[in-house]
């Protein structure tokens, strides 16, 4: 399976649509438009996951590729706006690195991911190896975001871009074992977390979600 | 059901039972009631026939970290029955605390138990999740944010544990037969016939994603805060229970990937890291004022000492790592059980607020002392035992890496002396007048301590074959 061939290219396009969008995420300035790009990118990836069930003949990717549909797409894009709306969260984004170097410190972590996934992988199917390089620059993309990024819900956007690089990795090495389990398993913790932000946000009536204020309980205060 | 599967299921039917008791002190004795069900299942493993059930395996290197994981839920859940009501929860955290502490129960066993790796991943995520909900309990700022950066930190390590096990199967994937593609024995069969290099990758993303979980330099920042936030039964069980777990699946790892010849030796890795959580920790140690974060840091020093151990590798360096997470987690735990006594008995955790305890409560001071001592690393206890292993394998195998152990040794041993010195000895500061401890603090203190020293002096015939063993099944 090569270029040219109808089940490499989709499977291409759509990895490479996943890793634009998280270039997408990187440089938006607003909080919901940022969540808007992750809800795209869960939709990509629910494609994705659907395209690699028919051509692997593997019918539970379809699960995978609905519950990435449901969730990521659907109801914590969702969530995370009407969190947002209903509680008052600073709306811009507060960025410890700027938009510019972080698109360039970006792309470094792109080119490092191919450089270190495509010469290992020479055994391996073409699908295969490319899918894991991009795969890994969507999980590096992910971190860079939740080190660059100071709002708590950027922070967790960044988790679920990263986690949806994981899910991405896992769907296109054929064959592999609980491939639903594991993705559902780590989207329970990604639902926590926003959980978690949630209630901590309701019952301590921080005024913003700004992990700065928690910093003076960090550690052992002065 | 084969028993296994039993001592994960039981605890877990155990914090389905407590989410439904309401009454604080029926619930705590049912806690006890559990755990020790539980210990006594976890006993009855030596007995049961080792090797592959289903997707749990039972062999030699797991059986005493569960013997231990089951003997440590035991006496805290013993010690949280005189201590949780201090603690000053409202009845609806008590009985999160409760079910909380059974999941996290039920999903150590399972990670300590996984043959199949997706299975480990999920157990030991399920573990951090009950575990950050008992860091976050008391719903302060503080505990919000030493839950906030546990989740965050883990969540991230827990992410790139599991891209390492999706690129071990894509490594395996040639050469393995369908539907064992996760299993820890399948993958260790045919690993010398993987590709080197996927198979260094995925042992790097394994490493940092579980070296996280274990506490290791540079992704520990999680671990002080989690330790010194929650109830002190948590700091009892993170230390002795959740690290060692984690690191179970970093050496899990280690013996897939170390059996390729070609491979980078996952064993240089490891012991990089290792002593780098050594070095970091051991002058950490001295800027520390807060009681609870102290230990806490001494648990990253711990943990960097058992890596060092299973760095070096081979029957010797193995050995010696194991011993080490043994003897630590009944050393810490100890130790915590009387820090959190203390703590009940002056109202702060702060060094300086809990001097002079062997004048103001003498029965628990000495208990403190002893433990701390013990977990220096002084003579005759486990910890000195593992340690003297251990710089003697580095010295015959890397004699250059005697230079930061022993630096790092002894600057952990002087700041951990310093701190026995000003939390037992000398005067007690005037303030709230102490009262004495009860069994339930003095009790597990004593049963843990007296089994350190037994591993220390006399390792009992039928346990050093056992241990023996497992070094071998490391790698």
């Amino acid at each position: 399976m090569g270029f040219g061939q109808l089940p490499y290219d989709v499977a291409h396009l759509l990895g490479g649509g996943m890793l634009l969008l998280s270039f997408m995420l990187l440089y938006q300035r607003r909080v919901a438009a940022v969540v808007s790009v992750l809800a795209a990118q869960g939709a990509v990836l629910a494609l994705a996951a659907a395209w690699q069930g028919w051509v692997q003949g593997a019918p539970q990717l379809y699960l995978t590729a609905l519950v990435a549909a449901v969730a990521k797409a659907g109801f914590i894009p969702l969530a995370l706006h009407w969190m947002i709306r209903r509680l008052a969260l600073a709306r811009g984004v507060d960025a410890a690195l700027g938009i510019g170097p972080s698109l360039i410190a970006g792309v470094a972590l792109v080119a490092l991911a191919v450089a270190v996934a495509l010469p290992i992988t020479t055994g391996a199917q073409a699908l295969a190896r490319e899918d894991l390089a991009i795969a890994l620059s969507v999980v590096l993309l992910g971190m860079l975001m939740m080190i660059t990024r100071r709002n708590a819900i950027l922070q967790v956007v960044g988790l679920m871009s990263l986690e949806n690089g994981l899910v991405l990795a896992a769907i296109g090495v054929a064959g592999m074992p609980l491939v639903v389990e594991l993705s559902t398993a780590a989207l329970v913790m990604l639902v926590l977390v926003v959980a978690g932000v949630f209630v901590f946000q309701m019952r301590e009536r921080l005024d913003s979600l700004d992990i700065a204020l928690l910093h003076p309980h960090r550690g052992e205060g002065e | 059901m084969p028993l296994p599967w039993l001592l994960v299921l039981l605890p877990w039917a155990g914090a389905a039972v407590l989410a439904f008791l309401p009454r604080e002190r029926v619930a705590a004795l049912t806690n006890c009631g559990i755990s020790a069900l539980s210990f006594l299942l976890a006993l009855a493993l030596l007995a049961a026939p080792q090797g592959v059930t289903g997707w749990t395996r039972l062999d030699a290197l797991n059986l005493p970290l569960l013997l231990l994981a089951f003997l440590i839920g035991l006496t805290t859940a013993i010690y949280s029955l005189g201590a949780i009501a201090a603690e000053g929860l409202d009845p609806r955290r008590l009985r999160a605390f409760h079910v909380a502490f059974q999941l996290f129960m039920g999903a150590q066993a399972l990670a300590l138990l996984a043959d199949n790796l997706g299975v480990m991943w999920v157990a030991i995520e399920v573990a951090t999740l009950a575990s950050v909900l008992m860091v976050g309990l008391h719903g302060t700022p503080a505990a919000i944010e030493a839950a906030w950066k546990f989740f965050i930190l883990c969540g991230v390590g827990i992410a790139l544990a599991l891209l390492g096990t999706i690129i071990l199967h894509l490594a395996a994937q040639p050469v393995i037969g369908a539907g064992e593609g996760l299993s820890w024995a399948a993958l260790r069969a045919v690993a010398a016939r993987c590709d080197p290099g996927v198979l260094n990758l995925a042992f790097v993303f394994l490493l940092v994603g579980y070296g996280t979980k274990a506490g290791l330099v540079p992704l520990h920042s999680w671990l002080p805060d989690a330790e010194a936030e929650g109830p002190v039964a948590i700091s009892a069980v993170l230390s002795g229970l959740l690290l060692n777990a984690a690191m179970l699946a970093v050496l899990r790892a280690k013996a897939i990937v170390g059996a390729h010849p070609e491979t980078v030796p996952p064993g240089a890795l490891l012991l990089a890291f290792g002593l780098a959580s050594v070095l970091v920790a051991a002058f950490a140690l001295w800027r520390r004022r807060d009681a609870r974060r102290f230990f806490a840091w001494s648990s990253i020093l711990h943990m960097g000492l058992a890596a060092t151990g299973f760095g070096l590798g081979g029957a010797a360096g193995n050995l010696a790592g194991l011993l080490h997470m043994l003897g630590h987690s009944l050393a810490k735990s100890a130790v915590f059980f009387g820090i959190g006594a203390a703590v009940r008995l002056r109202g702060s955790q702060r060094i300086a607020d809990l001097g002079g305890l062997c004048i103001a409560a003498p029965a628990l001071g000495w208990a403190l002392a002893i433990g701390i001592a013990a977990v220096a690393g002084l003579p005759p206890f486990a910890l000195f035992a593992s340690e003297y292993l251990l710089v003697t394998e580095a010295a015959a195998r890397h004699p250059w890496a005697i230079l930061p152990l022993g630096l790092g040794l002894l600057a952990a041993v002087a700041a951990k002396v310093r701190v026995l010195q000003a939390l037992c000895l000398g005067d007690p500061p005037t303030g709230p007048a102490a009262g004495p401890a009860d069994w339930t603090s003095l009790g597990p203190i004593w049963a843990h301590l007296v089994l350190a020293l037994l591993l220390g002096v006399a390792l009992p015939g039928p346990l050093r074959a056992l241990l023996g063993e497992a070094a071998g099944v490391a790698g």
